[in-house]
């Protein structure tokens, strides 16, 4: 199981990625993995203020539904349409072009390092 | 500690995804569920469904108790036929949905669903008093190995099964004894994925090499490993009902399209006095579509014009082959008609659906 290690993780099975004030999220690959194929992604609008904890968007798959968590507070400043036309990007490379949203925030997100994060999903 | 059926090993070489279902660890997915349904329609998916409990009804009594016993005329089968049956509670609830398969005049084999073995079992042993037959549950003799799709019978056919019978004149609803190296196997053509197909009884010891056996040939034909995950999509795209979310104690078998499942005009049998009048405005099963790509999903409410709840889900998925939603509810008998322009609340958001006849799905015939 890929858990990068140069990424924060949540234990919403969120990985975040900071550059500057921003931050890139996405779910990880245990999430996609344990989601199945995705088939449809909602994401929020752009310029949306956001709470670490606010639904920012949902991943179905044929089986089942999961929410997407702010992981930071902050406003979001993209959202990944890509992935909204191509859901299954989420599975096929979940730290890369899976990508979901990034946010801009004025306090830095708390998360677990890679080697926390492997240990939450038993790796 | 979840059970394992004897082909647990072939699953964890694999690669299955896992998951917990009536207490057995099942494949859900070896790899992509859409790439796994994808394969049934159009070549074919191999299945464990060992997991399923089988009881047998063995002696004289055999065909009157199940006359009894179930919801329809099981007497009336031929030797070698089959027939989906009902076990209904006296107040007409239904316990399990079943397939029943007559093997031979005294003699007859039982599927019942895994997460109803005990109930099931339960429920034939105590009718079976003052009948001249013998229940005994034998889930874990037999394996149960599936094998559906267009390529199925080819596949069948070429594997090392010894089948007396030529497999073309095995017709649905049918089955048929063979011998896989020594021991005796039953292959029925029956299925749960809306496609053409065979479930293969074999007992326990002799799955694996079974199993192997129909993996290589399969290869050559397109077949691949498929989990539960896409057994669930292709169920519901045919419009089958599945217990727990279709069926249930609380659901007469007419408020889900099974009313000709139930042979009233049977003298006697177990749930006959509840058929009476009752079932009168109470909520009906509908085919559900929608446009988009979120699919209404079991539990959701179902709403009519006004945004008074008339209904809720009990099945929903985008359906992998039709590319939209689908889904199955229980609504009020008035909004069951096909011109019924109902939303469904899709957490927080009214979705527009439109009532849908079952099947969504039908697959072209091509012999019977």
């Amino acid at each position: 199981m890929s858990v990068p290690n140069n990424l924060l993780y949540t234990k919403d099975h969120e990985w975040i990625s900071l550059e500057g004030d921003v931050a890139t999220v996405g779910i990880t690959q245990y999430a996609a993995d344990a989601l199945g194929d995705v088939v449809f992604v909602a994401l929020p609008t752009l310029g949306d203020t956001v709470s670490v904890g606010t639904i920012v968007g949902e991943v179905e798959s044929t089986k089942s539904v999961g929410e997407i968590f702010a992981p930071v507070a902050g406003e979001v400043i993209e959202a990944n349409d890509s992935v909204v036309d191509a859901p299954d990007t989420v599975n096929s490379d979940p730290y890369g072009a899976g990508w979901l949203i990034k946010v801009r925030f004025t306090t830095a997100p708390e998360g677990m390092d890679a080697a926390a994060y492997q240990a939450l999903i038993g790796d | 500690m979840s059970q394992q059926t004897p082909l647990h090993a072939a699953h964890e070489r694999a690669g299955a995804s896992f998951t917990d279902f009536a207490g057995f660890d099942m494949p859900l997915r070896y790899d992509s569920d859409l790439v796994e349904h994808k394969a049934v329609r159009t070549t074919a998916g191999m299945f464990d469904l060992s997991h399923m409990a089988e009881i047998a009804i063995q002696g004289p009594d055999a065909a009157a108790f199940l006359d009894y016993a179930l919801s329809n005329r099981l007497s009336a089968l031929a030797h070698h036929q089959a027939k989906y049956s009902l076990l209904l509670t006296e107040s007409g609830g239904v316990v399990d949905d079943l397939i029943v398969y007559r093997l031979g005049e005294t003699e007859f084999l039982i599927v019942a669903n895994a997460a109803n073995r005990q109930p099931a079992v339960d429920a034939l042993k105590d009718r079976v008093t003052g009948f001249d037959c013998v229940v005994t549950d034998a889930s874990d003799h037999w394996a149960l190995i599936a094998v559906q799709g267009p390529e199925a019978k080819t596949i069948v056919e070429k594997s090392g099964i010894d089948i007396p019978l030529a497999l073309d004149e095995l017709k649905y609803y049918r089955i048929t004894p063979g011998t896989f190296h020594t021991g005796t196997v039953w292959i029925a053509r029956t299925g749960y994925t809306g496609e053409d197909g065979y479930e293969i009884f074999v007992p326990s010891p002799g799955a694996q090499a079974l199993w192997d056996e129909l993996e290589t040939t399969g290869a050559d034909h397109g077949m691949i490993l498929c989990g539960l995950a896409c057994r669930d999509t292709l169920r519901l795209e045919a419009g089958m009902p599945l217990y727990g979310h279709e069926l249930g104690l609380d659901i007469a078998p007419v408020q889900a399209g099974l009313g000709r499942v139930v042979v009233a005009e049977k003298e006697r049998f177990v749930g006959k006095e509840a058929l009476a009048p009752g079932s009168e405005g109470k909520r009906v099963l509908v085919g559900l579509v929608a446009e988009g790509k979120r699919a209404p999903r079991a539990g959701y409410a179902v709403l009519n014009g006004a945004g008074d709840v008339i209904g809720e889900v009990t099945s929903g998925a985008l359906s992998p082959t039709l590319g939209y939603p689908i889904a199955m509810a229980f609504v009020d008998p008035e909004y069951a008609a096909a011109t019924s322009s109902l939303t469904v609340d899709v957490r927080g958001s009214h979705l527009g659906v439109t009532v849908h006849e079952l099947p969504f799905y039908q697959r072209k015939k091509a012999s019977s």
